[in-house]
């Protein structure tokens, strides 16, 4: 590679996408052609093919699309959620949902997005909407 | 007109090996062993295969291990990795390669020792670091929110997908190579242990041993070879993601697509098919598939499979071997579909045979439902 890409080190979609987390922010790369978002980040809009690209806020709403409650012993800390969130901008992405039993999560729940901090890493989980 | 590749290969010899348990076997054993009965089937001999096509979550240049294990030094390789659908994938590149005179005998084949090395299914998978943070289990956590929004969507219950089980395991019993002949009920798949909802331990394939082998030649020599000769008569491939987040719609399968491919160039309809052979990995799977290739409107799965429809004695026989819900899943499943079509096709199957078979309908699945592929294959009476 040429020494024009130096400047770019540490600044691809995975890392900007981490250090919005970082900073309790959801952003998602937003195609400036088609005007859709998409998850996960990349460089090129997989809808319509555009690498004209720019980094957008969302409302972290969403609705539940499908989900499933993983079996685990109680000894092993029980049961818990695993679902695909559809966010109101158009992503869906993998999470799960918090503040209720894994059992009582429902397609078509109105959810909203809260960022975790994990052992340093933050990850995007659902709660339930207050409204809905 | 006739795609120029429909009819243009056929399949001269099959074989399989350490289906069920093979203690003490290697992944490559297993393979060199159904390797060795496809080659007996056929008449052929080692020295005689020039072209290999492969795929193994053991090797990561399965082509070379393969060929060097072998002793043989192909003219041609092909090991496009497309997960449990890699074999029925490797058809159409065989016979673009058989017809194009780049190899003169393809030689496709697996093997793997899933189940006595412990049962982990083995993988050189990457990881998903989009969905690792959560926790799904692979693979079946993909499957489990298809079959839940399947059900959400078009009211498919957990009986239906249960029958899917019971009529594989009614194939299986009169299959003596099938692993497991046990009787199954459909009590008995509501009632074992939930892994990920809606899927149950009954929802989800065997984890046994074994290896395939299918062994192609361009069509003008078919007949120089001591077996029936079965034609490949079209396939089709298709893939619309790799990760269950980028499914585009949970309830439908590629296989919309590669089915279209596959009778396009096979000239041929759901009609002309005798016998289906589907990649069954869980019981949503097979409904999905059916709906996706035609057999059925989309969303109309479940009540289709229900009630003995695709069992023994059914509407449609699916799944003749036990499929992998019943009679072998040695971590990818696609030879083994193709294999049974094959059989079925010469009329080599006992007791689980279908009558005057001469239109098999195969339908590989691979990663997360993501690629799909189709084979029609047929007897010389459709070609």
């Amino acid at each position: 590679m040429s020494s024009d890409n130096t400047e770019n080190l540490g600044s691809g979609p995975d890392l900007t996408y981490q250090a919005h987390l970082n900073k309790k922010e959801l952003f998602l790369p937003k195609c400036l052609v088609c005007n859709e978002f998409h998850f996960y980040p990349r460089v090129v809009c997989p809808h319509c093919g555009s690498f004209d690209l720019e980094w957008q806020a969302l409302s972290g709403r969403g609705e539940v699309y499908s989900t499933t409650v993983i079996r685990r012993k109680p000894e092993r800390g029980g049961n818990y959620n695993v679902c695909l969130v559809t966010l109101k901008e158009g992503p869906r992405m993998m999470s799960r949902i918090d503040g209720i039993p894994a059992e009582d999560v429902k397609i078509g729940d109105k959810v909203t997005a809260s960022i975790i901090n994990n052992d340093g890493e933050c990850h995007v989980i659902f709660s339930p909407s207050q409204e809905a | 007109m006739a795609h120029d590749l429909r009819g243009s290969s056929a399949v001269v010899g099959v074989g399989l090996a350490g289906c069920g348990e093979a203690h003490g076997k290697l992944p490559l054993d297993i393979l060199a062993e159904a390797t060795h009965n496809a080659l007996d089937d056929a008449g052929l001999k080692l020295s005689d295969v020039d072209g290999i096509f492969t795929g193994s979550s053991y090797h990561f240049m399965p082509g070379l291990s393969t060929a060097e294990y072998l002793g043989i030094k192909p003219r041609f390789t092909d090991t496009t990795m497309v997960g449990g659908s890699s074999f029925v994938a490797h058809t159409l590149n065989a016979a673009m390669a058989l017809k194009t005179g780049l190899c003169d005998v393809a030689l496709v084949c697996y093997g793997s020792n899933q189940r006595t090395a412990g049962g982990k299914l083995a993988t050189m998978s990457e990881q998903q670091i989009y969905e690792v943070p959560y926790k799904p289990r692979y693979p079946i956590s993909s499957y489990a929110l298809a079959a839940a929004r399947h059900m959400h969507e078009y009211g498919t219950t957990r009986e239906q997908m249960a029958d899917v089980a019971v009529a594989a395991r009614q194939w299986a019993k009169l299959n003596p190579s099938a692993f497991a002949r046990d009787d199954l009920s459909r009590e008995d798949v509501l009632n074992s242990r939930m892994i990920s909802d809606p899927l149950s331990l009954l929802d989800c394939c065997l984890v046994t041993d074994g290896g395939g082998a299918v062994i192609m030649v361009p069509s003008e020599r078919a007949k120089d070879f001591p077996n029936k000769p079965i034609y490949l008569l079209g396939t089709g491939t298709a893939q619309w993601h790799r990760q269950i987040t980028q499914m585009p719609d949970l309830t439908t399968t590629a296989a919309l697509d590669s089915g279209k491919r596959a009778f396009a160039m096979a000239g041929l309809t759901k009609d002309d098919v005798d016998v289906v052979e589907l990649y069954d990995a869980f019981t949503i799977n097979t409904i999905l598939f059916l709906e996706d290739l035609g057999f059925c409107a989309k969303g109309e799965g479940g009540a289709f499979v229900a009630d003995g429809n695709i069992a023994p004695g059914g509407g449609l026989p699916v799944n003749t071997n036990g499929g992998g819900l019943s009679c072998v899943h040695p971590g990818m499943y696609g030879i083994f579909i193709l294999i049974e079509a094959i059989q079925q096709l010469r009329g080599d199957c006992g007791e689980r045979q279908i009558a005057d078979s001469e239109v098999a309908l195969v339908n590989g699945n691979g990663g997360v439902l993501s690629s799909q592929v189709t084979s029609i294959l047929g007897t010389e009476a459709v070609l």
